[in-house]
């Protein structure tokens, strides 16, 4: 493992993460268009997961199904974030909004990159964020506009705020905490980030339904 | 949450009609632009698309048909024999080519 391929599995994990706990809203999300909507956002993510596994998979001489569903629950390289389970609107939509503001830096710097495949691949990623980046400030708005929707918000990106730092590298965290204190015009605590590495309880529980099917059939499911 | 109802009609391609797509509730214009992005552009197969909301729409559905105006189609007259009758008497008529107008 170089220390490319190390980044693109960690990015590839949280993509592919995010996009599974997302589509965990799909049936139930709180009206059909918003569903309809997130279930494609999460399906976004799973794809974005897929172009930066085949990179790494190049590299690795393996492919992107077997990093994405064969590898062991903790070798996976995906930030706590995108591990928990929140099937909690307002939680759901924190957690968004916290992941995407958070990309949108790291993508940032990644397309400065010398690496010119990775570079492109952040600028492709970058421009289909873009409209995730939308729905979430839309969803955001939407909750700092009631006093219950602030309340609510407020708890929940308190609650993930630890979550939200370790998503990115030291060096990338007060540029978050800048932007995140002034779209919610309030300070928030100084905590310790949870970092990247930790394995939630809940990382091992979705890993075994993402990976069943995969289990099952191990010589690769026929459709 | 959702109380507006967007009707929306869809391009497919720069220089064709815009035709109805179908329709999605939403709870403001902001968002109605996020689903319809989602709902008719996921598969980038549009190149333009119209949010109308359904209160701006004025219909007239009162359109009776009193006395039969069915003359006044023009399905009903064979303009292609027509055009190569007029074509024979001016002498331009060749085979394979034109005609197909109608």
């Amino acid at each position: 493992m170089s220390e490319r391929t190390d980044l693109l599995l960690e990015i590839a994990d949280d993509e592919l993460f995010l996009g599974w706990r997302d589509s965990e809203w799909t049936g139930i999300a709180p009206f059909l268009e918003e569903d309809v909507a997130l279930s494609s956002i999460a399906q976004n993510e799973i794809g974005h997961a897929r172009a930066l596994y085949e990179l790494a998979a190049a590299e690795l001489g393996t492919t992107a199904d077997e990093l994405a569903f064969d590898r062991r629950p903790e070798e996976y390289r995906c930030t706590s974030l995108v591990q928990l389970r929140r099937l909690e609107w307002a939680r759901t939509i924190a957690r968004r909004w916290l992941y995407e503001t958070a990309d949108e830096i790291r993508l940032g710097a990644l397309k400065a990159s010398d690496d010119l495949e990775i570079a492109g691949i952040a600028a492709k990623m970058d421009r289909e964020e873009a409209y995730h980046r939308i729905h979430a400030e839309m969803w955001v708005d939407r909750l700092l506009a009631t006093g219950e929707g602030r309340t609510r918000l407020d708890e929940a990106v308190d609650e993930l705020w630890p979550y939200a730092l370790g998503v990115l590298d030291d060096e990338l965290r007060p540029e978050l905490r800048a932007r995140v204190e002034a779209r919610l015009q309030r300070t928030l605590a100084d905590v310790e980030p949870v970092p990247r590495g930790v394995h939630e309880v809940e990382l091992a529980e979705l890993w075994e339904e993402m990976t069943s099917v995969r289990r099952s059939a191990p010589a690769g499911a026929g459709w | 949450m959702p109380d507006l109802v967007f009707e929306v009609f869809r391009q497919e391609r720069k220089g064709k009609p815009f035709e109805h797509a179908g329709s999605f509730r939403a709870p403001d214009e902001r968002a109605a632009e996020i689903y319809a992005r989602e709902f008719y552009d996921r598969r980038h197969e549009s190149v333009r698309l119209w949010l109308v909301p359904r209160s701006a729409i004025h219909p007239l559905e009162d359109l009776p048909d009193e006395f039969d105006t069915s003359y006044r189609r023009v399905d009903g007259y064979s303009l292609k024999s027509r055009l190569r009758e007029a074509r024979e008497r001016a002498g331009t008529l060749d085979s394979g080519s034109g005609g197909e107008a109608a």
